[in-house]
């Protein structure tokens, strides 16, 4: 029954969000502060995360492919593929769940436990439209950048292993980076990456929006936000998968 | 002028409004006053249309909230200002972006002609223009309530609802914010609608004054009537302290 409730409540809540905005300006203004809150400040950490996880991956994929049947641009090969499959698309959302999912719900929810939700519904505004379609456009918007630039970055920290270390040489890496590249799987995690956006910010913008009580309210519909984005983050990884590869 | 008839209103089978009629009149401070649980707040939520009423009319100047749609209520709601408890203002807008807000979202002006509307709502609330770019949060509890009542009376409302406009004041602010509500009543001829608990308030701006009890109407009347009255309830309420009750004996 709670599953049903909260499935009734979302798909009420996504009518009254995703709806023409009342006034493009104001819209245009959320949306060009959110790309910046949502999208720049996420940079740093991807940037972060992406050329330690390129370097690991490479790391580890000479320490299991140690074979000389295999040839020697199999760790670049593997690098890449990882990479643009599953990590820049998929661990990165997820990743990207907790900080800008937390930050979606807690914000909407102390908006609400606040009473400025109601301030707004008051005057007549559509809070729901006004607050959470610039959060989901803006995120949807950035996110393909965001999976670029991951995937770039993690084949940077790769190169530099080969650069660094003894482990692998850069000959070697670069050839396996460019061996058999298949662009559809750009397209591939680019299409993940957007349908994953789309369920970060409208699964937390619903779980603070409809915060009753207090300060551990928020906390806890922050916390709902995060676990729940990530469950049906990977539910959908598998079925996008089935369905895309 | 809005038009209470008959209402009732119940959660759960719990009867929390019980069949109350009233009027709340322009150009007056209508009060709703009451123990805690007697309906109070029940009661202006559902004059606003937070709460459906179970049975009864609410009416605004003759149209009946509950045969409105949800863009009618909407375009309503942009005849309302409100004034809440805790202030709400938007923390992540300065002093005059909150009080541009509902004009942005809905007047067809040009900048220049909101920006000099809410610079002189800004001036009638008596907030000095050093304030008007700090945050919310960098002000004064009492700096707060004048910034909200200016957010709320930028767009000319016909109708006001304060909820506990005076909580968490001082006596000293609470007495400059009732002066506010009540000059402001008068001066644009608006149906004030005050939810309080405070005395002082009561009986310095009430025009017309509810009271509940137990989710009824146990008594109307205004400020100068409150004195008069033998209600009992009223007077358990209203004259609770010594000091209230010293002063009904020297009036009286």
């Amino acid at each position: 029954m709670q599953i049903l409730r909260h499935i009734g409540e979302y798909t009420m809540l996504m009518s009254r969000v995703l709806r023409w905005p009342d006034r493009q300006r104001m819209f245009w203004r959320q949306y060009s502060r959110e790309l910046e809150k949502q999208g720049l400040q996420s940079l740093p950490i991807v940037l972060i995360i992406s050329v330690f996880i390129g370097a690991i991956l490479t790391i580890q994929a000479k320490t299991n492919t140690e074979n000389p049947l295999l040839p020697t641009y199999t760790v670049g090969l593997l690098t890449r593929e990882t990479l643009l499959l599953e990590f820049s698309s998929t661990i990165l959302c997820l990743i990207l769940a907790g900080k800008v999912g937390s930050n979606i719900a807690s914000e909407i929810g102390t908006m609400r436990i606040t009473e400025q939700i109601d301030a707004m519904e008051i005057m007549g505004v559509n809070s729901a439209n006004y607050l959470i379609l610039p959060k989901i456009i803006a995120f949807v918007t950035m996110m393909p950048m965001l999976v670029i630039i991951s995937t770039a970055i993690g084949l940077l920290g790769g190169w530099a292993v080969g650069a660094f270390t003894d482990i692998i040489t850069i000959h070697d890496y670069l050839v396996g980076v460019q061996y058999a590249f298949n662009p559809y799987y750009v397209w591939y995690g680019i299409i993940k990456s957007l349908v994953f956006a789309f369920v970060i910010t409208s699964m937390s913008s619903y779980y603070g929006y409809y915060v009753r009580g207090g300060a551990l309210d928020v906390g806890r519909a922050s916390t709902n936000a995060v676990v729940n984005s990530n469950i049906m983050i990977l539910f959908l990884d598998l079925v996008l998968s089935k369905l895309l590869l | 002028m809005i038009e209470v008839k008959d209402i009732v209103k119940s959660f759960d089978g719990n009867v929390v409004l019980n069949h109350i009629s009233t009027e709340m009149r322009d150009g007056e401070v209508n009060m709703i006053i009451g123990q805690s649980g007697s309906g109070k707040t029940v009661l202006m939520k559902s004059l606003i249309g937070l709460h459906a009423v179970d049975s009864g009319a609410i009416l605004y100047d003759g149209r009946d909230l509950a045969q409105m749609k949800e863009k009618e209520i909407r375009a309503l709601h942009r005849e309302v200002g409100m004034l809440f408890q805790g202030s709400a203002l938007f923390d992540s807008m300065t002093v005059m972006e909150n009080v541009l807000f509902p004009m942005e979202m809905f007047a067809r002006q040009t900048d220049a002609e909101m920006r000099a509307r809410a610079e002189f709502c800004l001036r009638r609330v008596e907030m000095p223009e050093r304030v008007w770019n700090l945050m919310p949060s960098e002000i004064s509890g009492g700096q707060q309530k004048r910034v909200a009542i200016a957010r709320a009376i930028v767009l000319e409302p016909k109708y006001l609802f304060c909820d506990e406009p005076n909580s968490g004041l001082d006596p000293k602010t609470s007495l400059v914010i009732d002066a506010l509500i009540q000059d402001i009543t008068r001066e644009y001829n608006i149906c004030t609608i005050v939810n309080s608990h405070d005395m002082n308030s009561i009986m310095e701006i009430g025009d017309n004054i509810l009271f509940l009890k137990n989710g009824k109407k146990e008594w109307q009347g205004s400020r100068h009537e409150i004195m008069t009255s033998d209600n009992e309830a009223l007077n358990d309420f209203v004259f609770a302290s010594e000091l209230f009750k010293r002063i009904k004996t020297a009036t009286l």
